[in-house]
């Protein structure tokens, strides 16, 4: 199970960074969204991960870390925050520069002084 | 009392400033706090003729070593009475040598600046306090040289002699830090005592050669000579201030200073004498073809200094005392030809020697005092001058050298001193004789006013007067300097104008009439010199400046190029480099230990993440289909949480899905839905290697976080959830309780992402698309009427929904996190199906003011603890039975959940209910 855990957080990365790396602003956020999906896993999984019940302490043990699972959820919703301020951003850039390549206009590049 | 001393003219400096535009109350201003320094050192100079030294000394950074140490003994006084002396005259030249159009508060302020430097140099008692007084000097020079900032010349002259001086410095720090290191204190007295071991250190060679590097490029010693004739850009007083009488001098001061402690090794010999001897004669010769009379004034400087250097570098004590006589005399009569130098110019506009002919005319009484000076320089009889070159000629002549090598330096000394004359009789007579002046741009030239010539006279008086009687002028003086210079073990030498036919006097002599001859055949000379080679050291400078301009454009041109995908592979390769050095060499254990048995369920879940993120990736330029595919990725993820036991997870991921899905479906209304192919095949595969690395690293590393057991802070939590938070859901109470401080930082910065795009989004209209990808044009109707009516009964049953989530948050699965996110779907619902009018109608609500009062409550409710003396954010609870609900946890934590739940439900909603309002807007003004 660890091995699958592992698995597919790597290619959540991988796919996630392959959009990172694209030239339009969409895949960018869409990338963007893919490594928070990895990253929020990752963080899961650093608690390790076990068949034992959720953290409610009225219930039997054993139960799973809580920490973890405090820390990715206010991770999950600053990670949402982060996707609507860089979407809000390129359609900004797409406002301002009417073009949604990252780089906005190319510009010339300067003169040699 | 020493402090004072030294601090007099920092604070001296900002006297001038109160003057005003009256010029005779600054320059008398100026002169107050150099006259107080030199009559209070004056006053205590008893002990330093003793052979003593006055000492000072407070502990600054002792464990750098670094005290600050004020010493004057014999030679730190000689320069301290050169650098106020001479200063006070050139603060008295320069109120009439000044026009009305400079700025004179700042010349003096500057002046008086370089003053304190230089003044701190010489009475350094600790080497690393003397090393920041040696920049400081260095940067008072560039100011200086700079002072006439609107000429080109000026300023690369400047930059020229602060690069070249603060290269040095650099090199004399290293320098000085080795010393330290070599005799384990930065103390003077500890360092001149210490030459023995100094000079048997391993070290001492690189140490050596360093400290000269800063010696030589400040005194302007062959190599590094050429910044000096370039200074003379600088004002006049300034140039025989700095770059003849004192800051020069600082280079073959730290000679002196040092000298017990360096001197006494062949190395020392062969490097300092050889600098010296290049520079004299280098110095001497140009001197003579010099059209600029401060130019050739300037190589004669160069070859005075190397002739002080060649004296160090001699290595004898009797030639340390001829360096420091040297010294005074030089710095006596090259600023008063300086000063002279400068009137002329004052007077006739112009320094060409080609154009200035026959003042003598015109200005007689300069005419005389140039040539006294003149006369010194040259080294005649009777003057400073012709003393201490005399004993430069003795001591080239005893050297205990063999064979060729016992010629050399009699032989060049001789040379340089038949270059003077030829040089200095160029001088007067071009300036003074040789027929009538030619274009003058002033004319008739006349005598300057009287005082600017008081300053010339004083230092010309000094010339004779330690030309004639040396044994009672100046003998007190000198044999307290050098023996400073030499750590008390002076040698007798005698201070006379007559020492019998000799062979010093030969060449003095044969200097004297070969330096006629040479200025007599000059007009051959001068042709012959104009068909050598020119090198022009400035544009060798200029070029190697420009050199290193274009090499830093270039390399920044290959990490800045404008493309955002390129800096971002290369932080990626940096990363994937870091992953994977950090795997290598930390000790893994790579072995399959004992895992979690895999279900079918999982497999397939596993399965369905991987084909919906790949195929997200790779058609990623189909833009809805990509962004459908996204959110199955999303479900995947919170279906895992639900599998490892983590429902808190698993609501909050799901809830969030759909605020995602919901927000990248209203950009993609503007942007296009589907892209061009725009990388090359290349490019592709390039990034999928990339990519794959990286996500090889991250999934090793989640693999290996996974397999290792480390302790862990579960049990402890589970613990002390109901004890300590009042509440069974762990999550819930780590949020709100034990890490609520984390959560407090978290909603802040919620808040504010919410408030950058309130900000992007003001005055934004983006033009809204007629045709969407297919070109079919998007449809105009009003929202669904299904959608429509079952959104409106639906409202209320999520709004309850939310409510009980928030309510339960405490011990079951919820929490203010959840509530908020689900309230936020309740209302966007409302956006959806209704439009953003109809919503804004009925909702008179602002978001900003909610995520305001939200974040508010979760601080005053931190607060609240203080009043009972309590940590930030300590929670207290009871318990209160409700009907329905049942036993209900009442905690102060349960206010901080209410900030958290309206922080999250005012920001969201702020991101976006304001997005759709720009299309809105811009479909009313498209005319819809």
């Amino acid at each position: 199970m660890e091995l699958l855990l592992s698995l597919a957080i790597g290619w959540l990365v991988a796919c996630g960074v392959y959009l990172l790396l694209r030239a339009r602003t969409f895949p960018v956020v869409m990338g963007l969204t893919l490594i928070t999906y990895a990253v929020n896993l990752f963080l899961f999984a650093s608690g390790g991960i076990t068949d034992a019940g959720a953290p409610v302490a009225s219930t039997d043990g054993p139960w799973t870390d809580p920490l973890p699972q405090a820390l990715v959820l206010t991770a999950i919703v600053i990670g949402f925050a982060m996707t609507a301020y860089i979407v809000i951003l390129s359609l900004r850039a797409l406002g301002d520069l009417g073009d949604d390549h990252v780089d906005g206009d190319r510009l010339p590049p300067e003169d040699q002084p | 009392m020493l402090y004072l001393f030294l601090a007099l003219p920092f604070v001296g400096a900002i006297l001038p400033a109160l003057a005003g535009n009256n010029r005779n109350l600054g320059a008398s201003l100026a002169a107050l706090a150099p006259l107080a320094a030199l009559t209070g050192l004056l006053l205590n100079a008893g002990p330093i003729f003793d052979g003593g030294a006055l000492v000072a000394s407070v502990p600054w950074a002792p464990t750098l070593g670094l005290n600050l140490t004020v010493r004057i003994d014999g030679l730190a006084f000689l320069f301290a009475v050169l650098v106020l002396g001479i200063g006070l005259l050139i603060i008295l030249y320069a109120r009439y040598y000044l026009s009305a159009r400079d700025s004179m508060p700042r010349f003096y302020a500057l002046l008086l600046f370089f003053m304190g430097a230089m003044l701190g140099i010489v009475v350094s008692g600790n080497l690393l306090m003397m090393l920041v007084f040696w920049e400081l000097t260095s940067i008072a020079s560039f100011l200086l040289i700079g002072f006439w900032s609107h000429r080109e010349d000026a300023r690369k002259g400047a930059r020229m002699a602060l690069a070249i001086t603060g290269g040095g410095g650099l090199c004399l720090l290293a320098g000085i830090l080795l010393l330290g290191n070599i005799v384990g204190s930065y103390e003077l007295d500890v360092v001149l005592a210490a030459g023995d071991v100094i000079r048997a250190h391993p070290l001492y060679a690189p140490m050596l050669i360093l400290v000269l590097l800063g010696a030589f490029t400040k005194s302007a010693q062959f190599p590094f000579h050429f910044w000096l004739p370039h200074a003379m850009a600088a004002p006049t007083p300034v140039s025989a201030y700095l770059h003849s009488a004192t800051m020069v001098k600082a280079g073959v001061f730290l000679l002196a200073r040092l000298f017990p402690a360096l001197s006494g090794t062949e190395l020392w010999t062969l490097v300092v004498s050889s600098a010296g001897m290049a520079t004299l004669l280098i110095g001497a010769y140009v001197a003579l073809f010099k059209h600029d009379l401060k130019g050739l004034l300037a190589y004669s400087t160069l070859s005075h200094l190397g002739l002080i250097t060649l004296l160090f570098g001699f290595n004898t004590p009797l030639a340390a005392v001829a360096a420091v006589f040297h010294i005074i005399n030089h710095a006596t009569f090259k600023a008063s030809l300086f000063m002279a130098a400068g009137i002329i110019d004052h007077e006739t506009g112009t320094r060409d020697m080609r154009r200035i002919n026959g003042l003598w005319k015109y200005m007689p009484h300069t005419a005389v005092l140039a040539m006294v000076a003149a006369a010194a320089m040259a080294g005649v009889p009777l003057m400073n001058g012709f003393l201490s070159k005399e004993m430069f000629f003795a001591e080239s002549l005893h050297l205990g050298l063999s064979g060729i090598a016992a010629w050399l330096p009699p032989l060049v000394a001789t040379l340089a001193g038949v270059f003077s004359v030829a040089y200095s009789v160029r001088f007067i007579h071009d300036v003074f004789f040789n027929g009538e002046p030619i274009d003058l741009p002033k004319y008739p030239p006349h005598e300057p006013p009287r005082y600017m010539k008081i300053p010339v006279e004083i230092l010309v008086a000094v010339c004779v007067l330690v030309g004639v009687a040396p044994a009672w002028i100046i003998a007190p003086l000198l044999d307290a300097a050098a023996g400073a210079t030499l750590n008390g073990n002076l040698p007798d030498y005698s201070l006379a104008v007559w020492h019998g036919l000799n062979l010093p006097l030969m060449m003095s002599v044969i200097a004297l009439v070969g330096g006629l001859l040479i200025y007599a055949f000059r007009h051959r000379l001068f042709s012959l010199h104009e068909r050598l080679p020119e090198v022009d050291e400035k544009r060798v400078f200029e070029g190697l400046v420009r050199m290193s301009q274009g090499l830093a454009w270039r390399v920044t041109r290959v990490f800045e190029n404008d493309s955002l995908q390129d800096y971002l592979r290369a932080m990626l390769m940096a990363l994937v480099l870091a992953l994977f050095a950090g795997l290598w060499l930390s000790p893994v254990d790579w072995r399959l230990p004992q895992m979690l048995p895999v279900d079918i369920p999982t497999v397939a879940l596993g399965a369905l993440l991987v084909v919906a993120a790949g195929v997200t990736a790779l058609w990623h330029r189909k833009r809805v289909f990509a962004l459908l595919l996204l959110s199955v990725v999303g479900l995947v993820v919170s279906v895992t949480f639900i599998r490892f036991s983590a429902p808190d997870l698993a609501l909050t991921q799901l809830v969030v899905e759909v605020v995602t899905v919901l927000l990248l479906m209203l950009a993609l209304f503007f942007l296009p839905d589907s892209a061009a192919l725009e990388s090359t095949a290349r490019g592709r595969v390039r990034d999928a290697v990339l990519s794959s690395l990286v996500g090889i690293g991250v999934g090793a590393m989640a693999w290996l976080m996974m397999t290792t057991d480390v302790p862990r802070l579960a049990d402890w939590f589970m613990a002390q959830s109901v004890p300590g938070g009042g509440g069974t859901n762990v999550v819930n109470v780590i949020l709100v309780d034990f890490r609520g401080f984390d959560t407090f930082g978290e909603i802040t910065v919620l808040a504010i992402a919410a408030l950058g795009i309130y900000a992007l989004l003001r005055e934004l209209y983006l033009k809204a698309p007629e045709l969407n990808g297919r070109g079919r044009p998007w449809a105009m109707e009003t929202h669904p009427l299904i959608l429509e009516v079952v959104s409106r009964p639906l409202l209320s049953l999520s709004l309850l929904v939310s409510l009980y989530i928030f309510l339960r948050g405490h011990n079951l699965p919820g929490g203010g996190f959840i509530a908020g996110l689900v309230t936020s779907v309740a209302l966007l619902m409302q956006y959806v199906a209704n439009g953003v009018s109809w919503v804004q109608s009925r909702i008179r609500s602002h978001y900003l003011a909610v995520t305001g009062i939200g974040l508010s409550v979760a601080l005053v409710t931190g607060m609240g603890s203080w009043f009972f003396d309590r940590p930030f954010l300590t929670s207290a609870h009871g318990y209160l039975t409700l009907p329905v609900i049942g036993k209900m946890h009442l905690a102060s934590a349960l206010l901080f959940d209410i900030g958290v739940y309206l922080t999250v439900v005012g920001a969201t909603l702020l991101m976006l209910s304001r997005l759709g309002r720009v299309s809105t807007l811009d479909r009313k003004r498209g005319g819809h």
